[in-house]
């Protein structure tokens, strides 16, 4: 699931946060969206299309194309690049259609 | 001027239904659309196919309706995305229920036995996902649900490829009576016919009022929220006996939530406006039924226009005063089920000026019984 | 917490946070709702954190000017709703926002609509695929948190973000695969060394100039004259695809940065029912609007790139003049006051917008854009492809809404924002009619999705169980 993120990692500040990424402990930087910090994880891929499969991935970390949906603290289908990180945030793929 | 034998005016369910059955019976007959086929009430419902709670004066007219769903894909050459998976009316409380089986029995006693009681358990059985305090419900079996955007297109294609003639884009502008038959200006071009159908839905009143009819018509414009898709978990259409509510999944998973709440009809503007105030209302009910759709995501919410009558019962039948018009509009938010069968009726009262099926109780004469009262 | 005001902003970019500004200076109490955590919207997005950390001076001189205006919006006594997502606006002047568990609803005499742009969707094959992002999108992670694409990722398109933001990650010290340039309106070049008549907008292209020499300086692999482009990867992009008259070109790609222009986000205006026309010079609608930013709705005005890209100097104007107006409509600035204070941001309006004709025919989007080859997707959502709206079109589809309908494009979690352009585009070209004549989406609420149980919490209490 992981690769390379396309992003250098991120530079170090002393208030950086670690959230948990698909289980993993991640270092972001304070004030990371939850998309950022799928990206800086290097997630190939943090949601599966509910109508086609196909995986897909944050597009315009602005609001408008919901392709970054996460299950965040067992939330699904919330807008990560919308969200801020917290200390010991989960966050999660979501895989096609949300459950009930 | 171009010429028919009849003018149908609304391009929804109704006005394509009836055009269908006129043109399956040798008649050259024109749909004259004002936007686009299904662009209002029939194409953007709630697509609930019930019998079930119907007014009792529709249960006859209902009932032999749904043979026509059953059979839709011979009457239209489409399976119009129906399934027969039942409508489920849930009570929440003991008296909810007594008052179910109170209704399920007038309703045998008018020898139907399409609505039945069922307990708790069986509720559970037929709608695992329903909230726990619910303690039985009425179940027709054969009703369904359908999609209405796709039936009321193919309505208007089968209707087109019977020989009838469907145009968009042509809004009414005047209606007049001369020469012994009626002509029909609109933005694109002006028919002649010797009778004029008006299926012109949430504007049929402003329709009948060009022909000197007044009907004490006020408009509904009922709301519905669709959610993100769901992973399938409930089946047949769910209503609650206490609350205003229609609730069912779509294919695609999506949840659709209608159940009549309001918002606000701009007949000039053909545009609907959501209240949000009403719609959480039937937000409030969905999650009192499904406790687990607290959760769900709304994507979208939106309203269908629709001419309502002070009695709630359709208009189907001629014009007390003016010649070669029959009226089929004003069903108050259920008329979607009574589509297929109401062509029929409106193409026995065109052609033979009567009908066997039982649309007597929709006369348009008991409102003109009041008017002069 | 006070719930009516006579002026509710929404949205936090350098429009509404000028008109914010102007309207508390007229009296009038003022609330501004944002998604974001901070104020200055995508162009200042960050800016005082940026500031603080010692990032924002790398980031640009024009960035760093946003920090004047969003320290006045901070002093100027308007109540800042922050993190928060409108989900409705009602005509009548109430708000719905939620912060993702609760909604608050809040009453405005005057609303301004203050939304900004989003970057206009750029359907390609491939643009589904993980690791295909849109420029404003890395824009993002850099200004807020410091991110930097890596070496092996691609940029492709044109417009002033493309230049701008590859000159930020040099500047920054950071390195791109290279840059496909797919502008059509002449190489940039070319179009500078033509505009010697457009005196009054010389910062813009001394920028654009300096942007140049700046990659040039750090050895950025520049494309131009790139007629298309593709994404090729099984599960997440591999390689890009590109081509030069007519022959193809490939490399590998470890991510893929699109940008072709941005449009005004109209989703708001449109749901409120305001009219709209065909803006043919920027290919996209915007909101009819008079000289203050007003609608044909009452209780409704517009200011900033919702209303008509015009940048952020152009949106602070708006803004300004949006509250100026909005304070006489309410009874509170009498006109000839009025008509004094608006004349110098009128004139600034004139001055920001005397570039904006040049840069719009210089990067008019390609037509393949608005109208895609049949097996490219436009809804992502829905996953519905071009070839399935040209279907609906001949199955007799005249417009966005009966396309809607019939394949469910436009039906997703987006609500159409990210292929409604496409889809009227495409419906135009197949019909051969103007745009304007396919029109575009209706507009349903909520804007964003929104959970079901905070709905019903606005049941009034008593109704219902």
């Amino acid at each position: 699931m992981r690769i390379d993120s396309m992003f250098l990692k991120p530079p170090e500040t002393a208030d950086a946060v670690t959230v948990e990424v698909e289980g993993r402990p991640v270092v972001v930087p304070r004030g990371a969206s939850a998309a950022a910090a799928a990206l800086i994880a290097g997630l190939a891929s943090t949601r599966a299309s509910p109508v086609t499969g196909e995986p897909r991935a944050p597009y315009c970390m602005m609001g408008a194309c919901f392709e970054c949906l996460l299950v965040i603290d067992d939330e699904p289908s919330q807008q990560g690049c919308l969200v801020t990180v917290r200390p010991g945030m989960r966050i999660r793929r979501q895989e096609g259609a949300r459950e009930l | 001027m171009r010429e028919a034998d009849a003018i149908v005016v609304g391009g929804g369910l109704h006005g394509c239904s009836a055009a269908l059955q006129l043109a399956l019976r040798g008649r050259r007959v024109v749909v004259l659309e004002r936007r686009h086929v299904g662009r209002h009430a029939s194409g953007i419902n709630a697509g609930g196919v019930r019998t079930l709670g119907r007014d009792l004066a529709e249960v006859p007219l209902s009932v032999l309706g749904m043979a026509h769903w059953h059979g839709i894909r011979e009457l239209v050459g489409d399976d119009c995305g129906f399934t027969a998976c039942r409508q489920v009316k849930v009570a929440e409380t003991p008296a909810e229920l007594s008052a179910l089986e109170r209704r399920a029995q007038a309703v045998r006693r008018l020898g139907y036995d399409h609505e039945r009681v069922v307990d708790a358990h069986e509720l559970r059985r037929l709608v695992p996902a329903v909230a726990g305090h619910c303690v039985g419900a009425l179940v027709a079996d054969g009703d369904g649900a359908a999609d209405p955007y796709r039936t009321t297109h193919a309505f208007a294609a089968r209707a087109r490829a019977a020989g009838a003639q469907v145009v968009e884009g042509a809004a009414v502008t005047g209606l007049d009576w001369r020469h012994g038959a009626w002509v029909v200006a609109t933005t694109a071009g002006t028919w002649r016919a010797g009778a004029v159908v008006n299926a012109a839905g949430a504007w049929a009143g402003r329709l009948a009022a060009l022909a000197g009819d007044d009907f004490p018509l006020t408009t509904r414009a009922s709301m519905m929220i669709v959610t993100e898709r769901m992973p399938p978990f409930v089946v047949p259409v769910v209503s609650a006996a206490g609350r205003a509510l229609s609730f069912k999944q779509s294919a695609s998973g999506t949840v659709i939530i209608g159940g009549g709440q309001q918002g606000r009809a701009d007949l000039d503007r053909e545009q609907a406006w959501v209240n949000v105030s009403n719609l959480a209302r039937s937000a409030q009910a969905a999650a009192a039924l499904f406790p687990a759709m607290r959760e769900a995501r709304v994507v979208r919410a939106w309203c269908g226009i629709e001419a309502q009558t002070p009695d709630r019962l359709p208009v189907i039948g001629h014009s007390t005063r003016a010649p070669g018009l029959v009226h089929v509009f004003g069903f108050s938010g259920h008329g979607f089920q009574l589509g297929p069968v109401c062509g029929l009726a409106v193409a026995d009262l065109v052609l033979a000026g009567g009908t066997a099926l039982p649309v007597a109780p929709f006369s348009p004469a008991r409102f003109a019984a009041a008017a002069a009262a | 917490m006070k719930r009516d005001f006579d002026f509710v902003v929404v949205g936090g970019g350098p429009a509404g946070l000028a008109a914010a500004v102007q309207a508390r200076s007229l009296g009038l109490s003022v609330a501004l709702v944002d998604e974001q955590p901070a104020p200055g919207g995508q162009i200042y997005r960050a800016v005082e954190r940026a500031e603080a950390e010692g990032r924002a001076a790398a980031l640009g001189a024009d960035y760093r000017d946003g920090l004047a205006l969003v320290r006045a919006f901070r002093d100027c006594g308007a109540v800042h709703f922050a993190s928060r997502q409108v989900w409705q606006v009602e005509p009548e002047g109430r708000v719905f926002a939620t912060d993702g568990r609760e909604s608050i609803v809040l009453r405005g005499s005057r609303i301004l609509v203050a939304v900004g742009a989003l970057e206009r969707p750029v359907p390609i094959r491939g643009w589904t695929l993980p690791g295909v992002m849109t420029v404003g999108a890395a824009q993002v992670l850099h200004k807020s948190i410091g991110l930097l694409p890596s070496p092996g990722v691609w940029i492709a398109g044109s417009g002033p973000l493309v230049l701008h933001f590859a000159a930020e990650v040099v500047a920054a010290g950071g390195r791109l695969a290279g840059i496909l340039d797919t502008a059509r309106g002449g190489l940039p070049e070319a179009a500078i060394a033509n505009a010697a008549g457009m005196l009054r907008g010389w910062r813009y292209l001394a920028r654009g100039l300096g942007y140049l020499a700046a990659l040039r300086q750090a050895d950025v692999r520049r494309v131009t004259g790139v007629e298309a482009v593709e994404a090729v990867g099984e599960g997440r992009i591999a390689r890009v695809r590109w081509r030069v008259n007519g022959a193809w070109n490939e490399a590998p790609a470890e991510g893929l940065l699109l940008h072709e222009g941005v449009i005004p986000s109209t989703h708001m205006t449109f749901a409120l029912g305001c009219a709209h026309d065909w803006d043919d010079a920027q290919r996209c609608f915007r909101p009819r609007t008079d000289d203050f930013g007003a609608t044909d709705v009452e209780a409704i005005l517009v200011a900033g790139d919702c209303g008509g890209i015009g940048g952020a100097r152009v949106a602070e104007c708006q803004g300004r003049l949006a509250a100026i107006g909005a304070a006489t409509a309410l009874g509170r600035l009498p006109v000839p006051e009025r008509e004094r204070l608006a004349r110098p941001a009128r004139e600034a309006l004139a001055r920001h917008r005397a570039i904006r004709g040049f840069l719009d025919a210089l990067y008019a989007p390609p037509p393949e854009l608005l109208a895609p080859p049949d097996d490219v997707i436009v809804c992502r959502c829905e996953s519905i492809t071009a070839g399935r709206i040209r279907e609906a079109v001949a199955l007799g589809c005249r417009g966005p809404n009966q396309v809607k309908s019939f394949t469910r494009c436009g039906m997703g979690p987006c609500q159409g924002r990210l292929c409604g352009p496409t889809v009227t585009g495409t419906i135009a070209a197949e019909l051969g009619v103007p745009p304007a004549q396919a029109g575009a989406f209706r507009v349903r609420p909520p804007l964003k999705p929104v959970r079901l149980g905070e709905l019903a919490a606005l049941a009034e209490p008593g109704e219902g169980a």
